[in-house]
C-alpha cells in the first residue's frame, strides 16, 4: 500500500506527548517515526542509552514510552536489546510467548559513533534480529555539547571550542554508516526528516521487516547544540540533504542505493549559515577558506557516494 | 538417585548450568573461567540445552545481555574471573539496582596489573558492595551446590537480587575431584520455572531502568539494601530445603572444631581445606584452635559470626586480597567490625596472603596459629595489618 502520512499518523502512538525533549529537537521525532513503521499487531521492546532521549522520556515514576521499554547504561543499548532478543528467542522456542516483538535500540551518535561502538559492533555481528537506531545530533548534548566523533569539522561545541589559535572541531566527522556497512548486515540507511516522512518510514519499514541486526543513522539537529530557531527543524534538515552534507541512501545486502538525488546540490553556505556553531566561520579572516574545506570534503564524499550507488 | 562423578569445578558450575537449562547465556572467554563456556556451548552445540546462547564481544555486554534477557523474562547466566568481573562492574550495580537475579559464577583470578592469571580473590572482593549476594565454595561440590542454591536465592521475591557464587580460579576450577550431582530432575525440581511478576515481552507495557530523580533515588537504594537484609532469612530456608534434598546442610559459614576454640581463623574458598588439616594437626596435639569457613559474604553474617567469636581469645582474619586501605583485607573489615560489641572481644589480626596464585601451603597456617599464640600471650594485636607468603617480610 502507498505510503499516506496521515494514515500513518492514525496509528496508536508508542512513543507519546508529556516527555521533556526540547521543542525543535530531532530525538522524540526520530522514535516516533521509527516505531510508527512497525505494524500495528506488532509488540514492540525498545533499548535507550544514557542521552537526552533517555533523561526526558522515563522519569520514574512517568514514561512516555507505552511498550516495553529498557535502560542499563550508556556504551551499552546494542547489548542490552540484543539480551532481550535473546530472552524472546528462547522463551519463543519454548512456548512461553505467544505474541510477536520486535527490538529496536536507540542511542545518540555519543552512545553509538564513540562509546558504544563496540558494542553496536558485536550485535551487529551475531545478527540478532533487531533495528540499532543512532539519532545523530552530532555531539554530546545531554552532558552539554561536548565534542564527539561524528561532529562535523570547524563546529563549535564545548570542548572544542572557537579560541584565537583554533577555530572549533578539527577533524572531520566519522563515516559511521559506512563501518556498519562493512559489517554485511541486511539492511543498512542513512535517513532524517524530509516533508512527508516517507524516506524515514519506509526505511524503517524495511529494518525493522528485514531479518536480522539492520541499522539506521538519522540525522536528529539539536536546536541547543546548533543553534538554529526550534521551528527551523525541518528546514535544517531539508538544507543537510540538499547540500549533501547528509545524503539520503540505503545498502540493501550490500546494494548501495541513492534514496534521494538533489536536482540542483546547494553550496554548504546554505546548511551552515543557518547553524549558530558554525557562525565564526563567517567572521573569522580566514573563513572563506575553511568552508571552502568543508565544501571540498562534501563533494569528494558525495562523488564517492554515487560512484558507489551506481 | 544422586549422580557420583568425578569433575573439576568449571566443569561442576557447567553441569550444574546444563540441569537448569537457563533460557539465556551470555559469556565471554576469560582464563581461568572459559572452560566453563567451552562446556557449555558444546551442549548448546549438541542440543542438551535449550538455552540461547550469545557468544559476546566483552564482559561489558556479557552483563548488558544479562540484564537486557533477564529484564524480558528470561533466567539468564553468565561467568566470569578477574579483568571480566572488572570491566562487568558498571553493569553489576544496574543489575542489582533493577533487581534482576542474574547468576554468576566468578572463577576467582587477580586483578591486573601487573596482568596475573592466577587465584586471589580481587576480582569479587572488589565487587562486594554491588548489591550482590556472594556466595564462596571451598571445592568443587561446594561451587555445584552454591551455584544451584543461589539461583532459589536470587529469584526468590523477597529478595530479587544477583549471585555471584565464586571458588578459586585453577585450584577448584581445574582439579578434578569427586562429586555428587542430583539428578537433572531433581535440579530442574529444586529450581522450578522463573516467573517474574512482571517482564518485558509479557504484552503489556513496561519501562525498565528510569531515570531516578533526587525524589525517588534514595527510597529505591534503602529497598536495595532492605532486600540484602531480608535475604539471610531466604539463604537459610534454602540451604535448609537443599539439605533435605541432598544431606548437605550448610550454613551461612562452617565452623570448624570452634566450640572451646581459643585461637581461630577466618577463612574462605579452597584454603579453608590447608586452615582445617593445620587444625587437625594442632589439635592432635591437644591445642585448642579452629576455623571458620564463611560461605556467605554478602549479605554479611555479623551477628553469628560476633557469637561464635565471642568466645575466642584471639582470631586471624585471612584475605586473599589486599584492599589498599592500609588498615587490611576486606574480610577483616568486616569480622572485626562484627566483633565490636562483643563484651569480651576477642584480638584480632589480619593476614594477606596468597596474592595472585602464590602457593598457600600448610606452613602458612602454621605460622598464623603460632602467631595467634603470641597475640595471646602479650594481650597485644597493635600490629595487625600482616602478611605471610610474601618474601621479605
Amino acid at each position: 500500500m502507498a505510503y499516506n502520512l496521515k494514515q500513518e499518523c492514525c496509528k496508536p502512538e508508542r512513543f507519546v506527548g508529556g516527555h521533556r525533549l526540547c521543542a525543535g529537537c530531532g530525538a522524540g521525532v526520530a522514535v516516533r517515526g521509527v516505531l510508527r513503521a512497525l505494524n500495528p499487531e506488532d509488540k514492540s521492546v525498545s533499548g535507550v542509552a544514557t542521552s537526552c532521549l533517555e533523561v526526558s522520556s522515563v522519569l520514574y515514576p512517568f514514561t512516555a514510552w507505552n511498550e516495553g521499554y529498557i535502560h542499563s547504561a550508556f556504551e551499552n543499548v546494542a547489548a542490552t536489546i540484543a539480551g532481550c532478543e535473546a530472552a524472546y528467542k528462547a522463551k519463543k522456542r519454548k512456548g512461553e510467548i505467544k505474541d510477536s516483538y520486535k527490538f529496536t535500540a536507540f542511542a545518540g551518535d555519543g552512545g553509538t559513533y564513540d562509546i558504544g561502538l563496540q558494542s553496536l559492533s558485536g550485535a551487529l555481528e551475531r545478527g540478532h534480529d533487531m533495528v540499532y537506531v543512532c539519532y545523530d545530533n552530532e555531539a554530546y548534548m545531554n552532558t552539554g555539547l561536548q565534542r564527539s566523533s561524528a561532529t562535523p569539522k570547524f563546529a563549535e561545541v564545548s570542548t572544542s571550542p572557537v579560541g584565537t589559535e583554533i577555530p572549533g572541531k578539527m577533524q572531520h566527522k566519522k563515516d559511521l554508516t559506512e563501518i556498519v556497512v562493512g559489517h554485511g548486515v541486511p539492511y543498512v540507511a542513512q535517513t532524517t526528516f524530509t516533508a512527508n516522512f516517507k524516506d524515514l518510514h519506509e526505511k524503517a519499514y524495511k529494518a525493522h521487516y528485514t531479518p536480522g541486526a539492520n541499522f539506521l543513522n538519522i540525522l536528529a539537529p539539536c536546536p541547543r547544540g546548533w543553534r538554529y530557531a526550534p521551528e527551523d527543524l525541518m528546514k535544517i534538515c531539508k538544507l543537510a540533504v540538499d547540500t549533501c552534507v547528509w545524503p539520503l541512501y540505503e545498502v540493501v545486502e550490500g546494494e548501495w542505493k541513492l534514496t534521494y538525488e538533489p536536482k540542483n546540490k546547494l553550496p554548504i553556505e546554505d546548511y551552515i549559515k543557518e547553524q549558530g556553531r558554525f557562525r565564526h566561520l563567517f567572521s573569522m579572516p580566514n573563513g572563506e577558506e575553511m568552508i571552502a574545506d568543508l565544501q571540498a570534503h562534501v563533494d569528494k564524499k558525495w562523488e564517492k557516494l554515487l560512484k558507489k550507488c551506481k | 538417585m544422586a549422580i557420583r562423578e568425578r569433575l573439576s569445578g568449571n566443569e561442576a558450575i557447567a553441569t550444574a548450568l546444563k540441569q537448569v537449562n537457563p533460557d539465556v547465556v551470555a559469556a565471554y572467554p576469560i582464563t581461568p573461567s572459559t572452560e566453563v563456556v567451552h562446556y557449555f556451548s558444546q551442549y548448546v552445540a549438541d542440543g542438551k540445552v535449550g538455552t540461547e546462547f550469545v557468544a559476546v564481544e566483552s564482559e561489558h555486554s556479557a552483563m548488558s545481555a544479562c540484564i537486557g534477557a533477564q529484564a524480558a523474562g528470561a533466567r539468564s547466566a553468565t561467568v566470569t574471573s578477574a579483568c571480566g568481573l572488572a570491566l562487568m562492574w558498571e553493569l553489576l550495580y544496574v543489575a542489582s539496582g533493577h533487581r534482576l537475579p542474574v547468576t554468576l559464577a566468578v572463577i576467582n583470578r587477580a586483578l591486573s596489573g601487573p596482568i596475573n592469571i592466577n587465584n586471589d580473590h580481587s576480582d569479587s572482593m572488589g565487587a562486594r558492595d554491588s548489591g550482590w549476594i556472594q556466595l564462596y565454595s571451598e571445592n568443587n561440590q561446594e561451587a555445584y551446590d552454591n551455584y544451584l542454591m543461589s539461583l532459589r536465592i536470587a529469584e526468590h521475591p523477597d529478595v530479587l537480587l544477583p549471585t555471584m557464587t565464586c571458588q578459586d580460579g585453577f585450584i577448584t576450577s581445574h582439579a578434578i575431584e569427586n562429586i555428587e550431582l542430583l539428578e537433572t530432575e531433581a535440579v530442574q525440581k529444586f529450581v522450578g520455572k522463573y516467573k517474574p511478576e512482571r517482564h518485558l515481552i509479557d504484552g503489556k507495557p513496561m519501562s525498565v531502568g528510569p531515570y531516578d530523580t533526587v525524589q525517588f533515588y534514595f527510597e529505591h537504594q534503602y529497598q536495595r539494601a532492605q532486600a540484602m537484609l531480608g535475604a539471610k532469612k531466604v539463604i537459610l530456608d534454602v540451604f535448609k530445603e537443599f539439605g533435605e534434598l541432598t544431606g548437605r546442610k550448610y550454613g551461612l559459614f562452617e565452623e570448624y572444631k570452634m566450640e572451646d576454640a581459643e585461637r581461630a581463623i577466618v577463612v574462605l574458598n579452597s584454603s579453608a581445606g590447608t586452615a582445617k588439616y593445620v587444625c587437625d594437626k594442632l589439635r592432635a596435639n591437644g591445642e585448642k584452635v579452629g576455623v571458620i569457613k564463611l560461605r556467605v559474604f554478602r549479605p554479611f553474617p555479623m551477628a553469628e559470626i560476633a557469637k561464635a567469636l565471642a568466645h575466642v581469645k584471639a582470631v586471624a582474619v585471612m584475605d586473599k586480597c589486599d584492599s589498599f586501605s592500609a588498615v587490611g583485607g576486606p574480610v577483616f573489615a568486616d569480622v572485626r567490625s562484627a566483633c565490636y560489641d562483643l563484651e569480651n572481644r576477642p584480638l584480632m589480626i589480619n593476614y594477606i596472603y596468597g596474592l595472585g596464585g602464590r602457593d598457600v601451603p600448610v606452613e602458612n597456617f602454621e605460622t598464623v596459629y603460632a602467631a595467634l599464640s603470641e597475640v595471646i600471650k602479650t594481650g597485644k594485636a597493635d600490629n595487625f595489618y600482616r602478611h605471610v607468603g610474601v618474601r621479605g617480610v
